[in-house]
């Protein structure tokens, strides 16, 4: 069962992924060291298809896409925030991480619940709770890269349709 | 953004795509956009003449990983015949563009960079973008965008002595929030902007993506023309905000009642007046950066540092935002201040400011820097702490070896 990973607002791309990683471009290497700065043991605890539920402004920063490389190797399966910085925004559905934006989703759960996401639906449940929270449907054509796995295999198949 | 996405108008929320004029990558973010291009099997940038490559965060090289990366890079400046290449000697990519001429009026600029917003101190459309939208663009030349809302902020007045550009976008910035200007272009105009520099207006813009923004312009005028002469690459229109623009937001800020300012940890809009956090004891002092390394930046801290010896225990580094920063600092003896004063000169780089370089901070060691984030384990250790300040803060902090209104030494 998936597990709601609770953090704050302004969780900036430093947190996710220091300065001194960033010569490494290896997932997995990357992933060792996600979240480091607000949580030591999140990187070691972290399991696959784990979800991230935080506040306001998450992803704020820098534009290095090894952020959400480093969440989405390290099991991460989604984000639900109260807002996202733009770049960290497009760069996660880029890699094919869903991101969802749910004003009021941070405030319905405590690190270790259990999570569900329905993406297309736009709906974020709190197993533990049973309540439900609304998240923002996202456009189509996102909806469509993240189904893809991200941009680059979304780009790949348009190449080979046409 | 009408002009790039060939058409008479477009407004907020429509979602374009785009013609990029320049695309620009480092050597944080080149590598990730070259391995994207390989997975797509993209041999060719659209266009080798607007693409600019700059090898500045580990400038030199740290390790043998940062070595690796810049190689790399070198070898695919070299496949694609890009002209505008920039090699670990050159300095920072923000200072690097404006100087070469690459950041004119009314062009749209993408760089994987978040700073990237800095260009629209000379009247352009810049945005910051990630490593894999960068392979779309080198791919293409194109990349979709949600046209931004605007949000106006009007300046009137004049800089007091020892205030700065940067204490006003600090003050904005809390006054706006690190999210306040999420998605939105910002404008900065007003009579006052006549009262502010080509690299004060750089510094105001460059923060803009600490409040969210997607992009901060400051429209072109003669002071910008003054600037590009001799510098641009190719010509350029300038453009002005629509008649009866709407915003979703306007404020106005007077230059003569604004006080020197801090950012305090972990966050860019916690922002106070520096005299309410006087006194804080400081490990480090970094007078550099994409906000504030330029030459006035420096000047304005030598003046301070003059004849005088920085706090025992305290390391002061300096390090020039470019080469040519470097070399008019050095033939107006400016450098020479910092040297007589105990500080540390450092080449041309990124240097502190994203903790991978030069300049780590240890658990519990407090900075005064003069870059643009203080977040939690920027500059290395999660336990250090980072206040951030003009170039004259933290000139007189260095000095007092403690944080120290530049208006009280």
């Amino acid at each position: 069962m998936a597990k709601a990973w609770v953090f704050g607002d302004n969780v900036s791309t430093d947190d996710i992924i220091a300065g001194r990683y960033l010569v490494r471009r290896n997932p997995k290497e990357l992933a060792k060291h996600v979240m480091e700065a607000v949580d030591q043991k999140f990187a070691a605890k972290v399991r696959t298809g784990d979800i991230i539920v935080a506040g306001r402004n998450f992803g704020c920063g820098s534009s290095r896409e090894h952020a959400p490389m480093a969440l989405k190797a390290a099991g991460v399966s989604a984000i639900v925030a109260g807002s996202f910085a733009r770049i960290f925004f497009r760069n996660a559905i880029n890699q094919g991480l869903p991101v969802l934006i749910s004003k009021d989703a941070r405030d319905g759960f405590k690190t270790g619940d259990s999570i569900k996401v329905d993406i297309s639906g736009g709906k974020v449940i709190n197993l533990r709770t049973g309540k439900a929270y609304r998240a923002e449907p996202l456009p189509d054509f996102l909806t469509k890269i993240l189904k893809a796995g991200g941009l680059l295999p979304y780009l790949k198949r348009l190449k080979w349709k046409r | 953004m009408a002009r790039a996405a060939g058409r008479k108008v477009v407004s907020p929320g429509e979602i374009v795509e785009a013609d990029i004029d320049v695309a620009m990558v480092n050597d944080v973010t080149g590598p990730l956009t070259i391995e994207a291009l390989e997975k797509i099997g993209i041999k060719r940038v659209w266009d080798p003449s607007r693409v600019v490559v700059v090898l500045d965060h580990q400038a030199p090289p740290t390790s043998i990983e940062a070595s690796q990366d810049h190689a790399l890079l070198r070898k695919f400046v070299a496949q694609n015949r890009i002209q505008n290449f920039f090699d670990v000697n050159e300095g920072i990519c923000h200072e690097v563009l404006p100087e070469h001429g690459l950041a004119l009026p009314g062009e749209l600029i993408v760089g994987a960079d978040s700073h990237t917003c800095t260009y629209g101190a000379f009247g352009c459309f810049a945005t910051g973008v990630g490593s894999t939208d960068m392979a779309a663009v080198f791919a293409t030349g194109k990349l979709w965008f949600r046209v931004p809302e605007s949000m106006s902020v009007k300046i009137e007045g004049r800089f007091r002595s020892r205030v700065a550009p940067k204490d006003l976008i600090l003050r904005i910035i809390g006054d706006v929030g690190a999210d306040g200007a999420t998605y939105r272009a910002v404008e900065f105009s007003g009579v006052g902007m006549r009262n502010v520099s080509v690299g004060g207006r750089m510094t105001m813009c460059n923060m803009g993506v600490e409040m969210g923004a997607k992009t901060a312009i400051v429209a072109a005028d003669d002071i910008t023309n003054r600037y590009l002469v001799g510098r641009a690459k190719w010509g350029y229109k300038l453009i002005n905000s629509d008649p009866g623009a709407a915003y979703v937001d306007e404020r106005i800020y007077d230059l003569s009642k604004l006080e020197p300012q801090v950012a305090v940890p972990h966050n860019v809009d916690n922002v106070r007046p520096v005299r309410e956090v006087a006194g804080v004891k400081v490990d480090q002092a970094f007078l550099g950066s994409c906000t504030n390394g330029r030459l006035e930046d420096l000047v304005e801290a030598a003046k301070i540092l003059d004849g005088r010896k920085i706090a025992r225990g305290v390391r002061m580094l300096v390090v020039p935002a470019s080469r040519e920063v470097y070399a008019e600092a050095l033939k107006e003896t400016v450098l020479q201040k910092f040297i007589d004063a105990g500080a540390m000169v450092g080449a041309p780089s990124c240097a502190a400011c994203m903790g991978g370089h030069i300049g780590i901070l240890g658990p519990g060691e407090v900075c005064i820097s003069s870059s643009n984030r203080n977040f939690r384990g920027r500059m290395g250790s999660p336990e250090a702490k980072v206040y951030l300040g003009s170039p004259a803060t933290v000139a007189a902090s260095a000095l007092n070896g403690e944080i120290t209104d530049p208006r009280d030494v």
